[in-house]
């Protein structure tokens, strides 16, 4: 026999289900009444500084299949890589947002701040990056990734430089479409399937 | 401020992504393992919310959709809790969401077409935000169970779905809790994602009389843990030297 150890297991997760948007994003089936406005509908508010980015696509089964009922959040860094509650941040960056899959179409749109690099715990800095969390119904642990852009200096990011198979760095990496227009779809499984991220 | 990193996410606390019995997770579960790697400041950092976004009704989804107005159906319970971290420190300042359906199994969505009424005083979200000790509290009715598209006859147990931010991205979670005592628990293949049953028995909540207030609500008492931070004296030290 040994000492007990003091520390606690995490709750088990489990899938967020259909109806996550209930939860969630109350208005997006309608239910306004409850909350004034939904949690998280901007990750910016008029006058963020830097550029203003949009970051549409759709996050994809394993046949192919666009899913329709996904919801999303994502979590980043004002343009000068503080985030927010760091001294200095940008006071119009709230950083976080839930945007969800459309009912109909499955392409979900982000409009943000492009953010800036952020510093490393023990030296260097990570490329400008959106960090992303996915659930819906068959996702028994909320997916994360992270956003990448394409005209950003990625060469000395450290985790992509971890991605051993490097066609699969550009899983991680929205594509360039227009000014301030980004591309990004997520893969759940197969062709392409997205680096998924356990940080 | 600097909490450290955060401890590795133990993936034996959670289901896999792939469970074949559960047909929705087939196609949506990635196969190719995980990139791992020590948590970033992107981790490390999250949104925070003020008890200030807070309206009266907030955590009653018995008055919650009509802000008063009108009373949900069904059985009254206080549902109610602690949030804590792997290091068993509270969490405290931190936002809660649950989401449910209605007595007669029945979710005000869009999508939802079970032939339960829909209860026209249930809206079926709420949230909270823990106070200084990581205590919260929901008033709500009990949901009800209700059948689901799987298997040929599968049914969801009673259940209260919970979303919980902690104070790091990494931490994010969202889960469910099951009432103690339901025999679907049993037959439910969601809840048998879970492979070890001590971890599904900690989404178990059991009924908690001292909790309950006569005549008035019973209660259901559900704690919930988060990933918490490495901690040490050496945390600092570069090379470890
Ligand atoms: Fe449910």
């Amino acid at each position: 026999m040994t000492q007990e150890l003091t520390t606690l297991m995490e709750t088990p997760s489990q899938t967020g289900g259909p109806y996550v948007h209930i939860g969630c994003i109350p208005s997006f089936t309608g239910i306004t009444s409850i909350y004034p406005v939904d949690l998280g509908v901007s990750p910016i508010e008029d006058g963020a500084a830097g550029e203003i980015v949009t970051i549409t696509g759709e996050v994809i089964d394993g046949t192919g299949w666009a899913l329709r009922d996904a919801m999303l959040e994502s979590w980043q860094a004002d343009a000068a890589g503080l985030y927010p509650g760091q001294p200095g941040a940008d006071p119009k960056v709230n950083g976080f947002c839930r945007f969800a899959a459309d009912k109909e179409t499955g392409k979900f749109t982000l409009r943000t701040v492009k953010p800036g690099r952020t510093p490393m715990r023990y030296g260097g800095t990570q490329a400008p990056h959106i960090s992303v969390w996915i659930v819906a119904r068959g996702i028994n642990i909320g997916l994360s990734t992270r956003i990448y852009f394409e005209d950003e200096d990625n060469d000395s990011d450290p985790l992509l430089a971890r991605i051993e198979q490097r066609q699969r760095v550009s899983t991680l990496i929205a594509r360039k479409t227009g000014d301030g227009q980004y591309t990004f779809n997520i893969v759940l499984q197969g062709d392409g399937e997205t680096v998924f991220l356990d940080l | 401020m600097d909490h450290g990193p955060l401890i590795p996410r133990n993936r034996a606390a959670h289901p896999p992504a792939y469970d074949v019995d559960y047909k929705t997770a087939v196609p949506r579960s990635p196969r190719w393992p995980l990139l791992s790697m020590e948590s970033t400041i992107s981790e490390e950092t999250g949104p925070t919310f003020g008890h200030g976004i807070l309206g009266k009704h907030d955590n009653n989804l018995i008055v919650n959709y009509t802000q008063g107005e009108g009373l949900a159906v069904g059985e009254r319970i206080r549902v109610h809790g602690r949030v804590l971290d792997e290091n068993a420190r509270p969490v405290p300042n931190t936002l809660v969401e649950i989401w449910q359906a209605n007595a007669g199994g029945r979710y005000r969505h869009v999508k939802d077409n079970y032939f339960a009424p829909l209860d026209p005083n249930f809206g079926g979200c709420g949230r909270t935000i823990t106070d200084d000790n990581g205590f919260y509290e929901f008033l709500t009715i009990r949901p009800g169970a209700y059948p689901w598209p799987n298997r040929a006859n599968d049914w969801r147990p009673m259940h209260i779905h919970f979303s919980i931010f902690g104070h790091a991205f990494g931490q994010r979670l969202i889960s469910q809790m099951y009432f103690q005592g339901d025999p679907l628990i049993d037959l439910c293949p969601i809840a048998a994602t879970i492979k070890s049953r001590s971890q599904l028995d900690r989404l178990v909540a059991p009924l908690d009389m001292q909790g309950s207030r006569p005549m008035d609500y019973l209660a259901y008492k559900f704690d919930i843990v988060l990933r918490g931070n490495r901690q040490t004296m050496f945390e600092n030290k570069l090379e470890g030297m």
